[in-house]
């Protein structure tokens, strides 16, 4: 039987089979920001370790940034401490760290590929969740807690259970207006938030491959919001060009050997999955999320649900609820939802194609006025950059929308941009949970065209017709 | 980590079922940088009857006199026993953390919830599950004496009673040579140190750019 590109990468990680289920894994690529680190590198202190292979590391701080007036310093005491404490440990182990001023930082698992530090093939680690993104790569990429972040610091290696294997084929091409945003969110509205869980997810299929690598990144990242331990995408040729001449990318006489190790990164014709899901692209219109849970997502033609039409009675409670907490009356057309503020960013969808999408929607026209602000984050200072050699600023500026700094920003507000009680945000980030975006915040998760349409119009609008 | 063999010492009664990890370190302290110091806000909600944050000295809290962690007859207990579902809610390691900061080496309990479980043995903390009459009677041996002396043998597996009595318990044979010898899986990965070098020295000659930078 064919091995899956699970399977290689696994088999070709292993230092040593724990003869239990388990195995020794080893990790090429381990990514640090400052949230989770610090008290992994507290234990290393405590115990008098030091790194295993320190170049295998790479830092950057995100999630406590600010995204205005960067040059003042972080105001948040308790944000400075963790940002400057991650300063402080890099320094310490002679760890590459890319800092709040450097114009390459970024949200990990944005400059992780911007750089070439995630390859083709590799083990890919971070101490957070949506590290599945950089599965875009045919990289296996999973998030770790921070006792895992100390191990992988401390040894190169994790002690690793092999998860079951899932392919997810999503056949045909997807039609116009529709992203691989609102391909990764109608999978987890068909498989919902546990239909991953124990697997590790492969998206194969002839729209998968008509993917960028933005946005295969979209969906690899929020493979993690259907439950699975990562996602994968084979690697081809956009692979290849994409990694090509990037700093950390293989040196030219390391190139073509490297090449022809990442182009046999696919499953094999016979290889078998434990599960199977076959997705129509043209059945996928672009999609809102109308809950507190990724899985709550509909078409943007369709009605928020009605629970009275659930028989099951843990579901209709579930959908109870979660429109008790969004606002929301049964049977009401999506279309007829007004917004807030928009949050064009986070891992999800801050790239160069996320903002070329944004900027093209809103292009001549201008913010809505019962929107309050609507705020564009790149998602590393060289996105940022390019977007603004390319004029996207000046469109977004023009529109009423606000240019920000990169960090990760109003998908989680750590620092100091977020939602207050009962606002509502078209929000291009991956979790739409209770609280997230500011306590009494209410999220709807869509694509950044969608997002940017909404904050034109005011409400949600099919961006197909817009 | 601290080896942990055997454990001689008063008991600390917490008389609650499901006490979630919320329960035993609140949120607002998870924006420490530290994985110590976080044994002062243990319990935090029960034990203070003011409200608590990282940068407030706990020395300037008020203390809740009914809570029993501030009885002064059970301080320095390093066993905790507690009811069914200990540790349940969020995953946060933190909670373990707390409890082996503030002296805690074993928790008995009827049953744990998985992860804290879990998350115990990455630190050196030993959960011990006993049957709900074993739990009881401990209670009631605290209740009758706060002073009375309570041994965990891990190396024979049992929970011994002033009084004579003693109590088996199950434990995972992995986690138990861990625990006994002081090896953390940091620890025992080091074991196989020669392995991983191995691994890296054949891995550099099949796929040298991984190494490059
Ligand atoms: S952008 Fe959001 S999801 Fe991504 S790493 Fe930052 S906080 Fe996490």
């Amino acid at each position: 039987m064919g091995k899956t590109l699970y399977d290689k990468i696994w088999d070709a990680h292993v230092v040593s089979d724990g003869g239990d289920g388990s195995a020794l894994i080893y990790i090429d690529r381990h990514l640090v920001h400052e949230v989770t680190s610090p008290q992994a590198f507290e234990g290393l202190r405590l115990n008098g370790r030091k790194p295993w292979r320190v170049s295998a590391n790479l830092a950057v701080p995100d999630h406590n940034v600010p995204t205005l007036n960067r040059v003042q310093g972080i105001a948040d005491p308790i944000s400075r401490a963790q940002v400057e404490a991650l300063d402080a440990n890099c320094k310490e182990f002679g760890i590459t760290k890319f800092d709040l001023m450097d114009r390459r930082q970024g949200i990990v698992h944005v400059i992780g590929p911007e750089q070439g530090a995630t390859l083709p093939g590799m083990t890919v680690v971070c101490g957070d969740s949506h590290t599945s993104t950089h599965g875009a790569f045919g990289a296996l990429a999973f998030g770790i807690g921070t006792s895992e972040v100390e191990h992988a610091l401390a040894t190169q290696t994790l002690v690793l259970k092999k998860s079951k294997s899932m392919l997810i084929r999503v056949n045909g091409h997807v039609g116009p207006g529709v992203t691989a945003k609102d391909i990764t969110l109608a999978i987890i509205g068909r498989i919902g938030t546990a239909g991953g869980t124990g697997h590790v997810i492969e998206y194969a299929g002839e729209a998968i491959r008509d993917l960028s690598m933005e946005g295969r990144m979209t969906l690899c990242n929020m493979a993690i919001e259907a439950g699975a331990r990562a996602g994968l995408v084979a690697v081809d040729d956009k692979t290849i060009d994409y990694v090509k001449g990037r700093p950390f990318a293989p040196r030219p006489e390391q190139w073509d050997a490297a090449v022809s190790n990442w182009k046999t990164l696919h499953s094999d014709a016979d290889a078998e999955f434990d599960r199977v899901v076959e997705l129509d692209a043209a059945d996928i219109a672009p999609q809102v999320s109308w809950g507190t849970s990724p899985e709550m997502v509909v078409p943007v033609s369709a009605q928020v649900p009605d629970p009275a039409r659930e028989s099951d009675p843990v579901r209709r409670g579930a959908i109870e609820k979660a429109l008790a907490y969004m606002g929301l009356q049964a049977n009401m057309p999506i279309e007829t939802i007004g917004i807030d503020k928009v949050f064009i960013g986070s891992c999800t969808n801050s790239r160069i194609e996320d903002l070329r999408a944004a900027a093209a929607v809103v292009k001549g026209r201008r913010k809505a006025d019962s929107v309050k602000l609507a705020m564009v984050v790149p998602g590393s200072g060289l996105v940022k950059a390019q977007a603004e050699a390319e004029g996207l600023d000046r469109v977004f500026l023009d529109a009423g929308f606000e240019w920000r700094e990169p960090g990760c920003s109003m998908c989680l507000a750590m620092n100091a941009d977020r939602l207050e009680p009962g606002e509502r945000c078209a929000s291009t980030s991956n979790r739409n949970f209770e609280g997230r975006q500011g306590q009494g915040g209410r999220t709807h998760l869509v694509s950044p065209a969608m997002a940017a349409a909404a904050g034109i119009a005011g409400h949600f609008v099919d961006v197909r017709s817009f | 980590m601290r080896a942990f063999n055997v454990v001689a010492s008063k008991v600390m009664p917490l008389d609650r079922s499901n006490v979630d990890t919320d329960a035993i370190i609140p949120k607002q302290y998870l924006k420490s940088i530290r994985r110590t110091g976080f044994g002062p806000f243990l319990f935090d909600d029960w034990r203070y009857l003011d409200p608590g944050t990282l940068d407030i000295d706990p020395a300037t809290r008020r203390p809740n006199p009914e809570f029993v962690l501030n009885a002064p007859a059970h301080a320095g207990s390093q066993i905790l026993v507690a009811r069914d579902n200990f540790g349940c809610g969020s995953s946060r390691e933190h909670a373990v953390w707390a409890l082996d900061d503030y002296g805690f080496r074993a928790v008995i309990a009827p049953s744990f919830a998985d992860i804290f479980f879990s998350n115990c043995f990455k630190n050196g903390v030993l959960p011990v599950v006993l049957k709900a009459d074993e739990v009881q009677a401990i209670f009631d041996l605290v209740a009758a004496d706060a002073q009375a002396q309570v041994t965990v043998d891990l190396p024979a597996q049992q929970v011994q009673l002033p009084d004579g009595r003693s109590f088996g318990f199950e434990i995972n044979p992995h986690h138990k040579h861990n625990l006994v010898n002081g090896l953390d899986e940091i620890g025992l990965t080091l074991q196989q140190a020669d392995k991983i070098k191995a691994y890296e020295s054949r891995r550099q000659q099949e796929a040298p750019w991984l190494f490059a930078n």
